[in-house]
């Protein structure tokens, strides 16, 4: 009996109750998605006379080019540069300036650094949705309404990613900076030549978990583009649905969500390896 | 810590924390500290002035019965969608972790779902139970159960929650995976050997020590529930229906923006500050992963 039940292997009838039980999950899963895309490839008719098909239809061009060349208030291709540019512009910001931040932290003694420290550190008790009236103002009166850098800069602090950096400069051996230092080479030469080309797997792994944020990001740009040439993807799709009574126009809104996903998701497929380490680490 | 080797100057490294500090300072200390004046405020009706009112928002909101119904609200759906991703995340992690082949193959078809952002997750779920053309409402109709998440409360609460919850399995699940993978198999093996059967093993040892993980993603969950689901929210429910799905963050944003009603936000604003530091607080008093200072 206990042979039979209880070795850690599972053999014969548990390993197929395993898997079965995994595919259902993976059914559950998928299925929102796998609805979504049939959606998108089948006429409004379809839709409109419940139930809807499951198996998908003839009309993936039409629906896809009608979205992303004319959309509904604005043509999803647009909506598509616009997160483009505000994911990458978030991801590379945040970045750049925890790279540089975190150098200064760990590679000097100046006055005032336990102060900038634990500056930073507060920011992670102050998530946007959190300030969001306020941080509006700051925006309208620079003038960043309707724009990238009012989607960007406003999200762009991040105390995750300078901790991180922080932590991976802590394991670099003293003996690399002593001996930049007994070389006269400058701080900066230290950091680029050295300290950067040796953070390349961190900066990566932080890079897919960044850009998925700052695509997905949708309070925000909800709040500041009230262009819909200013819209991005994600928050732009709520925008498509009609006030009242109208009925949606759910193969192009359909085709509209199936494309906000596409890129986030071929960032984390892609770079499965990458992104699981980032996520790990990001959450130490 | 702290390094032993560093560099001389002390402008080259301000100048180095500037840009992080400057945007600090600007986008998150400066309106953290306007939300603080503007909660002592109510604006008169012309928006001309401002009447200096103490703590007078903060005790309308708390004697506020929308306000105390949007903290029970909060509290049932931040609660609700942690169980939910949690339990079935651990569920389909040890169906994984038992295998030998091909968990690599489950995890990939697992992990992408990350990649959804909420907001796009709601309008999925709200499409497949749209009271007119929902595949889901059809069926169910063909039941004998007449699904309309825009009347019924508990209907409208069940379908956010299940739709936050749909797209954090995958974070919570790659969590557990490696929590999983982490415990010695010389251990299991030795339960098993003593004639344990799997679920004696899974609750005696296997949860046991899988208990940092779980008390890590417990906390990551709920401020995930209470600060990262405004886009499931406002695009299935809008915090309806009769405010049966206005969570704290929503009402926020409902007050602020869609009522103007800016001292009130403002003093909610505060009150949500102070739960995030305790939240944030306990993450690292009990966890101490984030950061070792």
């Amino acid at each position: 009996m206990a042979q039979h039940n209880g070795m850690v292997e599972k053999r014969g009838a548990g390993l197929w109750l395993t898997h079965l039980g995994l595919i259902i999950g993976v059914a559950f899963i998928f299925f929102p998605i796998w609805l979504a895309f049939v959606a998108s490839t089948v006429e409004q008719q379809d839709i409109v006379r419940p139930p809807m098909p499951l198996l998908p239809g003839d009309q993936f061009f039409e629906n896809y080019s009608r979205a992303l060349t004319s959309g509904v208030n604005a043509p999803v291709a647009r909506m598509l540069v616009n997160s483009g540019v505000m994911a990458l512009g978030i991801a590379l910001g945040k970045i750049v300036i925890s790279l540089l931040s975190a150098f200064a932290i760990v590679y000097f003694r100046f006055p005032l650094r336990k102060v900038f420290f634990w500056l930073i550190f507060l920011t992670l008790m102050l998530p946007v949705e959190v300030r969001i009236v306020p941080t509006y103002e700051v925006a309208a009166n620079f003038g960043m309404l309707n724009s990238y850098s009012g989607l960007i800069f406003p999200l762009i602090a991040s105390a995750t990613a300078t901790f991180l950096f922080r932590q991976f400069f802590m394991t670099v051996p003293d003996e690399l900076a002593e001996a930049a230092r007994v070389d006269g080479a400058r701080p900066m030469r230290f950091f680029l030549d050295i300290l950067l080309p040796m953070s390349r797997t961190n900066i990566a792994a932080l890079f897919v978990i960044l850009f998925i944020y700052g695509w997905n990001q949708y309070l925000w740009p909800l709040l500041i583009t009230t262009d819909p040439e200013m819209n991005t993807i994600v928050m732009g799709i709520k925008q498509m649905f009609p006030s009242g009574d109208d009925i949606a126009d759910w193969p192009v809104i359909m085709a509209t969500s199936i494309l906000a996903m596409v890129p986030p998701i071929i960032v984390v497929i892609g770079m499965q390896r990458l992104f699981i380490r980032g996520l790990v680490e990001s959450e130490k | 810590m702290e390094k032993r080797v560093t560099f001389k100057g002390i402008w080259l490294p301000i100048l180095l924390v500037f840009p992080q500090i400057l945007i600090t300072a600007v986008f998150f200390f400066y309106p953290a500290g306007q939300a603080i004046w503007q909660s002592l405020f109510i604006p008169d009706p012309f928006g001309l002035s401002m009447q200096f009112v103490g703590l007078g928002n903060f005790e309308f909101l708390l004697s506020d019965p929308y306000y105390r119904a949007s903290f029970a609200t909060t509290a049932v759906f931040s609660s609700l969608v942690t169980i939910v991703s949690m339990a079935v995340a651990l569920y389909l992690a040890v169906l994984a972790e038992r295998l030998i082949k091909g968990s690599g193959t489950y995890r990939t078809l697992l992990i992408w779902p990350y990649a959804v952002a909420p907001a796009v997750a709601g309008v999925l779920w709200l499409f497949m139970f749209n009271t007119r053309v929902g595949v889901v409402t059809w069926y169910l109709g063909l039941l004998g159960y007449d699904w309309n998440h825009v009347l019924n409360e508990g209907e409208a609460m069940g379908l956010v929650v299940v739709a936050s919850a749909w797209g954090r399995i995958s974070y919570n699940f790659l969590f557990f995976l490696a929590g999983l993978q982490a415990i010695p198999k010389s251990v299991i093996e030795a339960a098993a050997i003593d004639g344990a059967r799997f679920w004696t093993r899974f609750r005696t040892i296997v949860f046991p020590l899988l208990s940092p993980t779980t008390f890590f993603l417990l906390v990551v969950n709920i401020i995930y529930a209470f600060f990262e689901t405004f886009g499931v929210i406002h695009t299935i429910t809008s915090g309806g229906p009769q405010q049966a799905t206005t969570i704290l963050v929503y009402k926020v944003y409902a007050d602020g923006f869609v009522g103007q009603d800016l001292g009130s936000s403002a003093a909610q604003s505060v009150i949500l500050l102070v739960v995030v530091s305790i939240l944030t607080v306990v993450q690292f008093k009990f966890i101490e992963r984030r950061v070792h200072y």
